[in-house]
């Protein structure tokens, strides 16, 4: 069964969506089977969330608003551990 | 002995950028060149760009491992994942389908993604730029099949030019650096200075043979490929001198005097904390130039204020209460800074550089002071400002100063105003000397003779002319004079200071603090020993 999802979560990140932390998110993004997409508003344009040219591309500023969307088996968890990696301001995970 | 009977050897003339001489093969660094292999198959150009990009990902994976400090594995990191997306490469393989060779649809594919970093409203995203260009090169070095260079110890390396990173990244040690390009006052040859790594610039280096043994004097600005047992020994000679001068250099203490026993200050100029291991703030009378380009450049993202407090107050503690003179950043000219500087500035050594460039990157300029107004705290910092034309501009940067001391005070942050001092390397602020109300002056003697002779130092054609003169020596004594008549301090931090052959000439101009290499110490307080006063 097919399953889709959608949440945001504000980046607070220092310089914004830059290179460590789109290294971060693209990384933990391609750990999940599902499909996400990431947008900077809740209607997209969206983009693929597991090529960095793409996400860097957003050139996201600090405090913009993340929205990611994501279809597939195991998409409520890719979801959780996204917000969570923006939501820690990218620290490493345990 | 007369060195041009001996047949054999070749000798080859250039021009003395950094002192020493060293012995070793020679090793020529190609410049990447670009694919030019035409008439082959859209498989043949695919394979090849499937093949260059694969090697150069693995390249980078090992340089990953090697590195060792956050900022360059974020750097590789970041080049890394591009190199695994995609989307990176999939419109050259579209191109390539069409026809295209490899080396143009990589351009093709990378070049409007440097483009649209270049245009970049933040500068940190404007910095990737430069991570892209290094990438693209990279990929085509490897099109190009030639494996990446590495330099080994021990050598002498010829080359075009070399940036300063690549400069920084080698193991230097016995070894020497022969660049066609580049000149005395270029970044490289004042890193080369600092770290007493003989080299010249001003070299065909296209007819020098890889492999060949070679000796390299710094001092006379020679090349001598295949030299015989006679050189040889003199070589060995020299050697053993140059080490003996090196002991000398760091066994002085106390302050340097003339003959008659005037003191002079002589103290260095560095660009980091890497150069004062080793070093004895004993042995000198503080830093008078500490330059801090080297922190803002070859980086991911521009230093904090707390990184820059941290650097800065560990200096301050190194020199134990001896001054410690900071300059604020001086990018621009031939100090390009990724996302800072504008690339496509016409003629850089007269356009947005030094003061100009910070008064119009305030927010990167006010963190800068920030950490300057904390870290003077910690002992007795002083702030020198680059390239100042016009009172005005000493007035904002000391208005500037002033409200981040507030700011700070504010936020009950530690934070002390320091002196604040200004380069006088323009000539218009050396002649109207008096009208600028700095702390303390410091006189850029390369960038003041260059404009005083309107001849470029990177022009080897123009060397006779972009050298000390009587029309600089007289605005060192103008600029002397005036400070010595108000209670100032001058000193002199350019390559004049370290030149032990002009030492008594500015002695004469009444010059009596000189900051220079950590490399010329020696030299320079011998010569100041030898001085007895003005000739008649």
């Amino acid at each position: 069964m097919m399953n889709k999802h959608q949440t945001s979560v504000l980046m607070r990140h220092e310089v914004g969506l830059h290179a460590r932390p789109s290294v971060k998110l693209t990384k933990l993004a391609k750990a999940f089977e599902s499909r996400i997409d990431l947008g900077l508003s809740p209607d997209g344009p969206w983009i693929d969330a597991k090529s960095i040219v793409k996400v860097m591309a957003t050139k996201a500023p600090k405090d913009s608003t993340i929205y990611f969307r994501a279809e597939g088996r195991d998409a409520k968890a890719a979801l959780e551990a996204l917000v969570t990696l923006v939501d820690g301001d990218f620290q490493d995970g345990p | 002995m007369d060195r041009r009977t001996h047949r054999a050897a070749h000798r080859i003339e250039g021009r003395s950028a950094a002192p020493g001489v060293a012995l070793g093969p020679l090793v020529r660094l190609a410049a990447p060149k670009h694919d030019a292999r035409q008439h082959r198959s859209a498989a043949e150009e695919h394979q090849s760009l499937v093949d260059a990009l694969a090697a150069a990902q693995v390249a980078l994976a090992v340089l990953a491992r090697e590195v060792g400090d956050a900022d360059g594995e974020a750097i590789l990191s970041f080049q890394i994942a591009l190199l695994e997306d995609d989307n990176l490469a999939a419109p050259a393989f579209a191109l390539i389908a069409g026809g295209e060779a490899a080396s143009r649809a990589w351009h093709a594919a990378i070049d409007p993604e440097i483009a649209s970093y270049e245009a970049a409203d933040d500068p940190y995203f404007r910095a990737r730029a430069s991570d892209l260009r290094d990438l693209r090169d990279r990929v085509l070095r490897h099109l190009a099949g030639e494996a990446d260079q590495t330099v080994p110890p021990g050598v002498i390396v010829a080359a075009d030019d070399m940036p300063p990173s690549m400069f920084l990244a080698t193991d230097w040690r016995d070894g020497g650096l022969v660049l066609r390009r580049g000149s005395p006052s270029s970044h490289v040859a004042i890193l080369a200075r600092s770290r007493g790594v003989p080299m010249i610039v001003g070299v065909d280096v296209d007819h020098l043979e890889n492999g060949k043994d070679a000796m390299l004097d710094g001092d006379a600005g020679l090349l001598i490929v295949d030299p015989d047992s006679d050189m040889r020994a003199i070589y060995s000679q020299r050697r053993a001198e140059q080490s003996e001068v090196r002991r000398v250099a760091t066994s002085f203490s106390g302050p340097a005097l003339t003959a008659s026993g005037e003191p002079v200050r002589v103290m260095i100029n560095v660009t980091g904390l890497a150069e004062l291991k080793g070093l004895d703030p004993a042995h000198v009378d503080g830093i008078g130039l500490m330059r801090t380009e080297f922190l803002f450049q070859g980086r991911e993202n521009l230093p904090t204020e707390e990184q820059q407090y941290q650097i800065y107050k560990r200096m301050v503690e190194w020199a134990a209460g001896k001054p410690v003179t900071i300059r604020t950043l001086d990018a621009g000219g031939d100090k390009p800074i990724a996302g800072l500087t504008e690339p496509g500035d016409i003629n850089p050594f007269l356009g947005v550089r030094g003061v100009r460039l910070s008064l119009r990157h305030l927010d990167v300029f006010r963190a800068q002071l920030r950490a300057l107004a904390r870290a003077a705290v910690a002992g007795n910092l002083k702030v020198m400002i680059p390239m100042v034309t016009v009172p005005d501009e000493l007035y904002r940067c000391r208005a500037l100063l002033e409200r981040a001391l507030d700011e700070l005070r504010h936020e009950g942050q530690g934070a002390k105003m320091p002196p604040l001092g200004m380069m006088v390397e323009v000539p218009a602020a050396a002649l109207t000397i008096e009208d600028f109300d700095a702390d303390f002056y410091s006189i850029g003697s390369n960038d003041l003779i260059q404009y005083v002779a309107a001849a470029s130092r990177d022009e080897p054609q123009l060397a006779d002319l972009a050298r000390p003169s009587r029309a600089v020596f007289g605005l060192i004594r103008h600029v002397v004079e005036y400070a010595d008549g108000c209670g100032r301090e001058t000193s002199l931090c350019g390559d004049l200071a370290g030149d032990p052959a002009q030492v008594a000439a500015l002695l004469d101009q009444g010059l009596r603090t000189f900051s220079v290499a950590p490399g010329a110490l020696g030299p320079v307080r011998a010569a100041i020993a030898r001085y007895s006063g003005p000739a008649a």
